[in-house]
């Protein structure tokens, strides 16, 4: 070892028995300390009830299976549209004027909506027009508010990708002879979505979440399970069985998209 | 008749006018280079050659044919026309060799198979066999803008543009690009270069045309214009680059 | 929905409302030595909390200061007995979640047809029932037909509002062949029996029977469940903090109105005779 060695690997040292121990420290407080506040057996109680959380914890694992199955069918559909809308938004003809103006509206309109809002008006709204069933389930028009919705905040990440692709790369391409539309499939769009991978997985992390709202239009997904539980038992604790299912599943994704994040910003170095 | 011909090309950003009607002819089999200052206009020539940029006026030839007609598909044009640029701009996504395949394929509709023999042939003529199927990333600055060369060579071009393909490079990769450029020339590829290096196209050039503002302000044989350039201009920035 | 419900629609209502009956005679606030002096949350004062709304019949207009509708009037007629005055009645808003979180309430007494139950027993405290409330079963007009029989309904879609007890009711005693869809509130619902998304659902009789009368067009009551033969019947309390020390006195208050008959009267006054309605077999 040099001396620089030496010294680095001290100093490592250091810093961490340093963050080690004020970690400890911080969590030792906040096992001391909480408890020791008033209200402090109420909040345990009923939020942190051990008999509520096993007599609730199987049935929220089955109702999150429903979150799962509307993630699964709406997540590709996204993508799809998203990129569909992104490619209409950039279209060049001026044939093809009017698909640039649906795509600008649909973004403006969809982003600017909270979700819940079009879930509650495509989800009974559509319905109500009078489709015969099985067409008026509130699965197919709540999943089409989820996805109409997040496809315009993908499409905007999808065009941030596309032009995040260096112009000189559709010169090389085009210098070869291929068409407007061959440089975007064979050249740009690989590049852009790859680019735009991380940025895609945090949208999937919220819509993980968002599939929550489809339980105000009927669907009994993990939320409503847990509400359910909450005002048979009176008691909070289901929420955060339900909280830790959804964490277990997105602090993984979450700090997978930011590894690839990561990854990324020293591709680009 | 010349392989490729410019009359009177002009061609503006707006105000500014970077072809101020450029006159120019390449014979077939001939190398011209082009010399000039930064911002003189090379780079913005060799993009109008190509059709990536529209001109204002005048006309360019491509075997007596007009390629600079407004409204002209584009397209067709540029697969006769191969160009190398100074950054590589090779597809990061895509192996070298797929990288070569890709325009066949898709301007030509040929298959893998059906060009795969030809690209290889390339790629080992250049000294690249055992680099057809690594990533850009994976490759150097000079095999890199070797493998460029092959791509735009997979087209069949009639004609090359290159535009200062070894700026980018380290001084010890530029004899390697340089080489394959003299390998071109001795097969009787017509081409088209904007270099700085000057003592290339000094040995190599046909004819050599100092550019200054968007003019053409001298042309000639290497020897005349490295040797005995006519005009003020010419000379002051011969003198600089020395 | 239901907020925004015009003046003319109530008027259709069969069970018109009468001028309220109760005398708000008491001018005094406590009665001397009544036992709720110095029990409630403001001394001098009885705060009841309902829902934000409030829904007919049990709140009128969603203003339950005027005494009318089923609670509203319990409400007062509870007070008045316990020696308060209906003007130091006051009233507040809350929600389910607010009613059983932990730490400290902001209402004497919570009246929004809170079923007993001996799971939220644990947690809050309830009065002596002052209604017991038989289940029924609404649908939607593409189902009106349906025979009031347990094997009829099974095959329904069914719906519930997901925070009552109507759930684990629909769960257990109905079984319904296919997955029920589970709501936030009554609107919801009807919303959805609206959009034939659901054939069924299961309410509280006077809800029900408010909801086909006035919100779902085409809708029918087509049956209800006996409350007494059902293994827990529905009985609606007043919700209290857990320990309240007022609990006694609104008991003692709730048994006098029963002994006298004046809560039989209230109830026939504010619920629709629900004899109409056949029992499901
Ligand atoms: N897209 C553009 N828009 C506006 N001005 C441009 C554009 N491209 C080039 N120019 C301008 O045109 C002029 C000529 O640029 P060009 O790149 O052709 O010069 P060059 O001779 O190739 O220089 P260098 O030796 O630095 O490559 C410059 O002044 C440049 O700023
Ligand atoms: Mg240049």
């Amino acid at each position: 070892m040099t001396r620089r060695e030496k010294y680095d690997a001290a100093q490592r040292r250091r810093s961490l028995v340093i963050a080690a121990s004020s970690t400890a420290l911080v969590i030792l407080a906040l096992i001391i300390l909480v408890p020791m506040a008033p209200g402090w057996e109420k909040v345990q109680s009923s939020f942190f009830n051990r008999a509520v959380l096993a007599k609730s914890f199987p049935k929220l694992l089955d109702a999150f299976l429903v979150n799962v199955m509307i993630f699964a069918w709406s997540a590709p559909l996204i993508g799809l549209l998203g990129l569909l809308i992104a490619l209409a938004r950039d279209a060049k003809s001026p044939a093809l004027f009017p698909l640039r103006l649906f795509g600008a509206a649909f973004t403006d309109i969809f982003r600017g909506v909270p979700v819940i809002l079009t879930v509650y008006l495509i989800g009974f709204g559509i319905p109500g027009l009078g489709l015969p069933r099985p067409w008026n389930s509130p699965y197919i028009w709540g999943s089409l508010a989820l996805i109409l919705t997040y496809s315009a905040y993908v499409a905007e990440i999808f065009r941030s990708g596309i032009d995040s692709v260096h112009h000189s790369q559709r010169a090389a391409a085009l210098s070869l002879g291929l068409s407007e539309r061959q440089v975007m499939r064979d050249v740009v769009l690989p590049q852009a979505v790859r680019n735009v991978v991380p940025s895609q997985m945090n949208m999937l992390i919220a819509l993980q979440k968002d599939v929550s709202l489809l339980s105000f239009i009927g669907p009994v997904e993990i939320f409503r399970q847990a509400g359910v539980f909450k005002s048979l038992l009176a008691n909070f604790t289901p929420y955060v069985g339900a909280a830790l299912i959804f964490l277990a599943v997105t602090i993984p994704a979450t700090r997978y998209a930011d590894y690839l994040m990561a990854k990324q910003k020293r591709e680009r170095r | 008749m010349a392989k490729l011909a410019l009359r009177g090309v002009v061609k503006r950003f707006g105000e500014a006018t970077v072809c101020d009607g450029i006159d120019l002819d390449v014979d077939a089999g001939q190398m011209v280079c082009l010399i000039g200052a930064s911002g003189a206009g090379k780079s913005t020539l060799l993009r109008c050659i190509n059709l990536l940029e529209p001109i204002e006026d005048g006309e360019i030839f491509l075997d007596g044919e007009d390629i600079s007609v407004p409204g002209l598909d584009p397209h067709p044009v540029r697969a006769r026309i191969g160009m190398v640029f100074q950054n590589f701009n090779l597809f990061p996504h895509m192996t070298a060799i797929e990288n070569a395949m890709l325009a066949p394929r898709r301007v030509h509709s040929k298959t893998r198979v059906d060009v795969r023999g030809e690209i290889e042939s390339l790629f080992t003529r250049f000294g690249l066999a055992d680099r057809m199927q690594n990533y850009p990333d994976q490759l150097s600055g000079g095999q890199q803008q070797r493998v460029a060369i092959v791509r735009a060579l997979a087209m069949r071009p009639d004609v090359m543009l290159f535009d200062e393909i070894t700026s980018a490079l380290d001084p010890q990769l530029v004899g390697e690009v340089l080489d394959v450029l003299l390998a071109l020339k001795a097969e009787g590829m017509t081409m088209l270069l904007a270099t700085h290096e000057m003592g290339f196209a000094r040995e190599a050039a046909d004819k050599v045309c100092f550019l200054k503002d968007g003019n053409v302000i001298e042309e000639g044989p290497p020897s005349q214009i490295f040797d005995a350039p006519q005009h003020p201009e010419t000379q002051r920035f011969l003198a600089r680059s020395k | 929905m239901i907020e925004s419900l015009p003046k003319r629609i109530l008027t259709m209502l069969k069970f018109v409302p009468i001028t309220c009956a109760l005398a708000f005679m008491s001018t005094s606030a406590f009665a001397a030595g009544h036992c709720a002096a110095g029990k409630t949350l403001t001394d001098g004062k009885f705060t009841v909390a309902t829902g934000n709304p409030a829904y007919y019949p049990w709140v009128l207009d969603d203003a339950p200061e005027s005494g009318q509708g089923f609670e509203a009037a319990v409400a007062y007629a509870v007070a008045e007995e316990m020696g308060i005055a209906a003007a130091d009645v006051v009233w507040v808003r809350s929600s389910f979640d607010e009613a059983i979180q932990p730490g400290a309430k902001n209402f004497d007494v919570n009246m929004q047809q809170y079923s007993i139950t001996a799971e939220r027993d644990q947690v809050v405290d309830f009065s002596a029932p002052y209604y017991t409330a038989p289940m029924a079963v609404l649908v939607g007009p593409g189902a009106v037909d349906t025979a009031p029989t347990m094997a009829a309904i099974k095959d329904l879609k069914w719906g519930a509002v997901g925070t009552t007890t109507a759930v684990p009711k629909l769960y257990s005693v109905i079984q319904p062949g296919s997955d029920p869809l589970l709501y936030g509130d009554t609107a919801d619902v009807s919303a959805a029996i609206s959009a034939n998304q659901i054939d069924a659902a299961l309410f509280d009789l006077p809800t029900a029977l408010f909801l086909s009368a006035v919100m779902i067009e085409g809708s029918k009551v087509i049956g209800q469940f006996s409350a007494d033969s059902s293994e827990n019947p529905d009985q609606f309390g007043m919700l209290m903090e857990e320990g309240s020390v007022l609990k006694a006195c609104i008991d003692d208050a709730l048994a006098a109105l029963t002994e006298s008959g004046a809560l039989a009267a209230i109830e026939a006054q504010w619920l629709q005779d629900s004899t109409g309605v056949p029992l499901i077999k």
